[in-house]
């Protein structure tokens, strides 16, 4: 079932939050800026034609290094031909981000569900570096409240207007956001027992 | 007027001791300790296809308090351990610890922020079962080397292959080897 009707109507009311939109196979991916996120939610909520009443997802990529190494990929020049699931990695044109500059470490990816007309839509929010800052869902999805925890757990990503942004899957006293890709690998923080 | 000879007399205690590692390596209350996928394997050695209750060993108590042998069964983080040291210091002595499967004795695969890389660097173990998971036989050879170890409780030495192999141990003691034993 295709839904380009829910990027197509987004894309036509909110062009100046809209950075860009691409579908693959019916499902549909709209890019959003940070500043237009909660009005683009409400939009989705709220709107009889669209009626997007569950987040069923929320999760952070961290994108620091990304396409700076294609060196694991498989390459059109390997002398045996590849089996069908071992397709040759995209070339680095298909790997752009469509965000506007490499300033943007992050991605926040939201997935929401319309129970009542059976649709889906995946929306990214690229935040820069610098300041990976982006408005709290809890207001309009309950179930956005342990997500966001979780992803500022482990990426650092701070929700403003989160009613209670605390750890979730790590202990009190961690430093650190682990599944940002400049964590250490080996660095270990034990509660009790030998430091690394 | 002899005063007595106190290392003539070195024998009874030996002999208390060891009656009371014989008494106590057939009185072994466990505590489970289950935190992951192991669990499954070491609730299947204990359902009487391979039946841990042979060995004094089929009554888990739920409280450290009540537990000789700690059983410390799958993945511990970082997060769980400091849950683990205490209940381990709750136990009262005399008390063992069993490593079950590779995630307790060495962290396993999981070399990553989350997890303890094997609980020896947290408490004291006794015997260490590898696996991924351990099948059952492998965990009651591990029993029966920790009854061993409760049964002489003051040598390092580790106990002779004799000792724990086949042909010291009773029949109705034997691990089932047999292909058909595990359909």
């Amino acid at each position: 079932m295709s839904n380009d009707h829910v990027s197509a109507a987004v894309q036509a009311r909110f062009s100046r939050h809209v950075l860009g939109a691409h579908s693959y196979r019916g499902q549909e991916t709209l890019l959003i800026r940070h500043e237009g996120l909660l009005e683009v939610a409400r939009f989705l909520k709220d709107d009889p034609s669209m009626a997007f009443d569950c987040l069923m997802d929320l999760t952070c990529v961290d994108y620091l290094k990304f396409g700076a190494s294609l060196s694991s990929a498989p390459t059109l020049a390997t002398p045996s031909p590849l089996p069908y699931y071992m397709k040759p990695k995209p070339t680095e044109e298909a790997w752009q981000r469509l965000v506007p500059s490499d300033a943007y470490r992050f991605d926040v990816v939201y997935h929401f569900y319309s129970t009542t007309h059976n649709h889906r839509v995946r929306v990214k929010v690229p935040l820069k570096a610098a300041e990976p800052s982006i408005p709290s869902l809890t207001g309009l999805w309950a179930s956005a409240n342990w997500y966001e925890r979780e992803a500022w757990d482990m990426f650092g990503v701070t929700f403003t207007g989160h009613p209670n942004l605390r750890r979730l899957l790590m202990y009190e006293g961690f430093n650190g956001h682990p599944l940002r890709k400049d964590y250490p690998v080996n660095k270990r923080q034990p509660l009790v027992g030998p430091i690394n | 007027m002899s005063t007595v000879d106190v290392s003539k007399l070195n024998w009874v205690t030996t002999r208390v001791d060891a009656a009371l590692g014989w008494a106590r390596k057939f009185s072994i209350f466990q505590y489970p300790f289950v935190t992951a996928c192991c669990g499954m394997e070491y609730m299947a050695t204990a359902t009487s296809h391979y039946d841990m209750d042979r060995f004094g060993a089929g009554f888990p108590r739920f409280s450290p308090r009540q537990a000789d042998v700690l059983f410390v069964v799958g993945t511990i983080s970082h997060k769980l351990a400091p849950v683990l040291k205490r209940i381990y210091d709750q136990m009262a002595e005399p008390k063992w610890v069993v490593s079950f499967g590779v995630c307790t004795c060495t962290g396993g695969f999981y070399d990553n922020y989350a997890t303890v890389r094997g609980i020896d660097t947290i408490i004291p173990v006794d015997v260490y079962i590898p696996g991924c998971p351990p099948r059952p036989e492998n965990v009651l050879d591990g029993l029966m080397k920790l009854q061993e170890k409760i049964a002489h409780p003051h040598t390092n030495d580790p106990p002779t292959p004799k000792a724990i192999g086949a042909g010291a141990r009773p029949a109705e003691l034997q691990v089932p080897h047999t292909s058909e034993s595990h359909l």
